[in-house]
């Protein structure tokens, strides 16, 4: 549970490169004054495995696989609010690049037909995820509170819109702060 | 004639004077007053089908970029529930295209993106259809990627009217209407277009994209990354007033 | 009956049959298709260089109408009508069956190129359904039987003008008739009519001396006279929205332009609707008399005049039967030139055939489409009265109002308004289906009830009506005493029945469909929008929906009736408005959840990954 006046911050990145986070440690020294205020439960930053109960949860990254869907489901369970953090958490982005090739087609030319390969097999390990057969934006499999747009989101994005949320302010980023690109 | 007398009418409480001819939007951008807009462009016949300069004159929802400036009407444009259906609209759009914007040279010089950054739209927020467009890179200086169209019919207009060659057209119907070239191929290498076509240049989004001059000016330093649509229209508005329409 | 369709046309002899005339695109796309099965992409390129137009506009025009095919389709296209009702009677099951039978999947081409099998927009046989189409042509009351009979003539490849008569037989099954249907006019009696009174009234007096007070319109000089009693009338638009036929007469007439143009609504595309159907059948001639004296109002000698009828694509096989009707007209004088023997009243009259677009009903579409365009309304103003077919002043009128106008222009408008209710002069033809004894076409005096008609077709446990098809409105049982008029219950006439058995999201369903399919794709709300709640109700029919959803829904209607360009977007809302405020049970049952569920089906969207690992431990599902 939370110190007594901290909020509880969980993070990850699912589909994603993890540039949506080096943007939120892009914030720099500014990182000091969000942690008078937050603390971090499940994150890259820090070991703990499952998200625990938090007031806030940030997800960079598209779903692409039943992996992804589980741990999705791990932070709306765990989450008062949920924000869809950078491109590919809000609209599918790099990886739903592949929405337009069949799945079934892509992993028998890659791990089967493909010239050069001996003796190919599509990996069955139970534990690798499963892939979905289209990549999608997070608000496709679960209700999503808040989004940040951006690829990634620049810092000032990122901390005006935390110091909203932690303020108890609706979030508004004006011009230069909302970018999709 | 005495100029003190012109014809106006009222929008979101200020008057607006316009010539006889003008639409209301028209009006309203000469006026120094946007409106937002993504298929009218001030070159050409309105098109009216965007619907993002929906207003309401004398409480009847109408496209202001159609509607016929009239002596006495009422319009009101920046209010909560206008604004709701112009982001509404923009989502709709974003959720039936491909709209992958990181990859995109036209981001920040994109019409349908600046909208989205000026009315506060944070997310598609439906289901997107991800339709599948593929992308026709035939053409030696031209790419067409389909993905992005929002089917302003610009182009097509632009190919027709001023440079009288007829390479677009839309077709189908419904979520399935779509941009076509006028080749039997259906190639844009096999059509008469010329890089210099008034089509390459008036899409609003990034449907039509010169190639070999990809990212001359940055990401962050382009048109609308610089000034928001809502000051960048009414800059680029025609100053005197014009009296086109359909 | 003639169903030819063996003739293999040149591009070249089409154009020239047309007179090169690039308005006429529509129609040359259809004749070349009737030839030859298919717009091959050499026939358009051909086709937009003999008429001088861009490859991309007439490829754009063939790729909007749903019976114009750029891609190669069978030789045989059996295409089932899939309104609700045709669903009630068994139609889906019928598909299926003959899919099996024939071996080929919905939606493609058999492997030998012989057959396709689909489903089209309602084919107006709702009375006599399922009803479907072979190359266009319609065939009713199907069952297995008949299907056997169809797979059999398909397998042996037999043309289709050697099929049996017994096949095509349509029904009128006219149950209840009043003033319209039984009208008795001899062709011509309208128009001598028309043209009486004016002759009767050949002094000086200007229009502005004619006498209301004394009730004698009759006093109005010339053509104008029955302009008057039209108006008098109180005869409103049939085709649902009510505009009063004397007023937009009057402001067609009083606009300038060289020629005064006459259409013919015959685009009876809303689902459950079939009077024009038997309209065009029984009583052309009717048709063709209002049209002509809708000319003789609008010409009056001053200015040229032209007709066309506009008749929908599903009713082809009634190509032959009118312009027969037509060129008996023109035989006995009461078409062409000196009509009746009046020395410059010329009119003449051309059918235009649609090729599937429910849009095209809707008058600035119908006429772009009567110009060689895609079937998309037009801004408005102008309105089609002061600049219509090629930017002249057009009158477009429903079959129905016509045949009333015939009416009124022989026993004037008095007797016209003395029947129906004060607002809803005359009588309404309805198109009943669905759950009743007596489907078929009942005319009433304005002002009847539902319950009223109701027991009159043998409704038996009625659940819900759905008055004037998909864009009208739907009520439940504690509505049956409303009347069927302008000012309570408007209609263009469609009048389906459904008992308790019937489950009304189905129906709902049934219709968001409808809609996304027939959607012009113009404007964003209702391209998108259409499409969007079809998405979401067939989510809701796989059981996947939850109460955002039923948010989401609102969210939608909110913006197609706030911002969709044509009527068409703004009453693809209806029946879902509807059956939200009387039905809501019937969404909120399949609901899985009231929170929140996925879009789409995750562990079906494992199923490629599963089929291809060969996985099927607990991790490979969702």
């Amino acid at each position: 549970m939370a110190e007594a006046g901290k909020l509880r911050v969980a993070t990850t990145s699912l589909a994603g490169c993890f540039g949506c986070h080096m943007s939120l440690l892009d914030i720099d020294e500014r990182l000091f004054a969000l942690l008078e205020k937050v603390e971090f439960d499940r994150t890259p930053l820090t070991d703990i495995k499952h998200c625990g109960p938090c007031d806030i949860g940030i997800i960079e990254g598209g779903v692409c696989n039943a992996e992804n869907v589980e741990v999705l489901r791990e932070f709306r369970k765990n989450c008062k609010i949920l924000i869809a953090m950078g491109a590919c958490a809000v609209t599918g982005g790099l990886p739903a690049q592949r929405n337009h090739l069949d799945l079934g087609a892509c992993l028998q030319e890659v791990y089967l037909t493909e010239p050069g390969l001996v003796n190919g097999q599509i990996p069955n390990d139970p534990e690798l995820p499963l892939p979905l057969d289209q990549v999608h934006p997070l608000h496709e499999v679960v209700k999503v509170d808040y989004f940040i747009p951006g690829c990634p989101p620049s810092a000032d994005a990122i901390w005006k819109f935390l110091t909203d949320l932690i303020a108890g302010r609706t979030p508004r980023l004006g011009h230069g702060l909302i970018e999709y690109d | 004639m005495n100029m003190d007398v012109r014809p106006s009418f009222l929008l979101d409480g200020e008057e607006i004077p316009f010539e006889p001819g003008q639409t209301v939007i028209q009006a309203a951008l000469t006026a120094g007053h946007y409106i937002p807009h993504l298929c009218y462009h001030p070159e050409f016949v309105p098109h009216g089908s965007c619907k993002l300069c929906t207003v309401k004159a004398n409480g009847r929802p109408a496209a202001a970029c159609t509607l016929p400036a009239q002596a006495g009407l009422e319009v009101e444009s920046e209010t909560e529930e206008l604004n709701d259906l112009r982001r509404t609209l923009v989502q709709m759009l974003f959720a039936e295209g491909n709209h992958f914007c990181p990859a995109c040279e036209k981001s920040g010089n994109c019409v349908l993106q600046a909208l989205g950054y000026d009315l506060g739209v944070m997310t598609a927020g439906f289901r997107h259809f991800f339709l599948d467009r593929p992308v026709d890179a035939s053409h030696p200086d031209i790419l067409l990627d389909f993905n992005r169209c929002v089917l302003c019919k610009l182009c097509v207009r632009a190919s027709e009217e001023v440079d009288g060659k007829g390479v677009f057209s839309l077709a189908g119907r419904g979520i399935s209407r779509r941009l076509i070239v006028s080749a039997e191929s259906g190639r844009l290498a096999d059509t008469d277009i010329a890089v210099t076509d008034k089509a390459v240049e008036v899409c609003p989004v990034g449907v039509i994209i010169r190639k070999h001059i990809g990212f001359q000016t940055p990401i962050g330093r382009r048109r609308y990354d610089v000034r928001p649509i809502s000051a960048q229209a009414l800059e680029d508005a025609p100053r005197k007033p014009e009296a086109r329409h359909g | 009956m003639m169903r030819h369709q063996d003739l293999h046309p040149s591009v070249d002899e089409v154009v020239a049959l047309h007179g090169g005339d690039a308005t006429r695109l529509v129609q040359i796309l259809r004749d070349l298709q009737e030839g030859q099965g298919w717009l091959a992409p050499p026939v358009v390129t051909e086709l937009a260089r003999k008429l001088g137009l861009s490859r991309a506009r007439v490829e754009g025009v063939a790729a909007f109408y749903s019976f114009l095919h750029l891609e190669p389709v069978g030789q045989y296209r059996v295409l089932f009508s899939d309104n609700i009702t045709d669903r009630m009677q068994g139609s889906e099951a019928l598909l299926a069956y003959l899919s099996e039978k024939l071996w080929v999947e919905k939606g493609k081409v058999s492997e030998d190129g012989l057959l396709s099998i689909d489903t089209t927009s309602c084919t107006g046989l709702c009375d006599q359904g399922p009803g479907l189409l072979v190359n266009g042509w319609a065939i009713p009351r199907i069952d297995q039987e008949r299907l056997d009979q169809i797979a059999q003539l398909i397998l042996a490849r037999q043309p289709i003008a050697q099929w049996p008569d017994e096949l095509f037989r349509i029904e009128d099954n006219i149950r209840r008739q009043d003033t319209l249907l039984g009208h008795g006019l001899q062709p011509g009696e309208a128009i001598r009519a028309a043209i009486a009174r004016a002759e009767s009234n050949q002094g000086d007096r200007p229009v502005s001396e004619r006498s209301w007070r004394e009730g004698i319109p009759a006093a109005t000089p010339g053509p104008a006279a029955t302009l008057e009693e039209i108006k008098r009338s109180n005869l409103r638009g049939r085709g649902g929205a009510g505009f009063g036929t004397g007023l937009k007469w009057e402001a067609c007439r009083n606009a300038p332009g060289e020629t005064h143009y006459v259409v013919c609504n015959a685009d009876e595309g809303e689902p459950g609707t079939f009077k024009d159907r038997v309209l065009l059948t029984r009583h052309a001639d009717l048709v063709f008399e209002g049209m002509t004296v809708c000319a003789y109002i609008l010409g009056g000698g001053r200015t040229t005049t032209h007709g066309f009828l506009y008749l929908r694509g599903e009713y082809r096989y009634l190509l032959e039967p009118l312009n027969e009707c037509l060129a008996r007209r023109r035989r006995d004088g009461l078409l062409g030139a000196d009509i009746c023997g009046r020395t410059g009243f010329d009119f003449d009259i051309e059918i235009h055939v649609g090729a599937g677009a429910y849009v095209c009903g809707e008058e600035s579409a119908l006429i772009e489409s009567l110009e060689g365009k895609r079937g998309i309304p037009r801004n408005r103003p102008p309105y089609p009265v002061t600049h219509g077919y090629l930017g002249q002043p057009t009158v477009v009128n429903n079959v129905e109002t016509f045949c009333a106008a015939a009416l009124v222009a022989k026993e004037g408008g008095d007797w016209y308004r003395a029947q129906g209710t004060a607002k809803s002069a005359g009588t309404k033809l309805l198109s009943v289906s669905g759950d009743c004894e007596r489907p078929g076409i009942y005319e009433y005096p304005f002002g009847v009830t539902v319950r009223q008609v109701l027991e009159d077709c043998g409704a038996r446990h009625t659940q819900a009506v759905q008055v004037s098809g998909p864009s009208g409105t739907l009520i439940d049982a504690s509505e049956f005493d409303r009347r069927i008029a302008f000012e309570d219950l408007p209609t263009a006439g469609a009048f389906m029945v459904f008992d308790e058995t019937r489950d009304m999201f189905d129906v709902v369903r049934n219709f968001v469909h409808f809609f996304a399919h027939e959607s012009c794709g113009f404007c964003t709300p209702c391209r998108v929008g259409t499409a969007m709640m079809r998405n979401v109700v067939d989510k809701i029919h796989a059981g996947r929906g939850a109460q955002h959803d039923v948010e989401e829904i609102c969210r939608l209607q909110k913006v197609m009736h706030l911002a969709a360009h044509c009527g068409l977007g703004h009453t693809a809302c209806n029946p879902m408005r509807d059956v939200m405020q009387r039905f809501r049970p019937a969404i909120q049952r399949r609901l899985k959840s009231l929170d929140f569920e996925p879009a789409f089906d995750l562990d079906g969207a494992l199923a490629v990954a599963r089929q291809m690992t060969g996985r099927d431990d607990a991790k490979a599902h969702l």
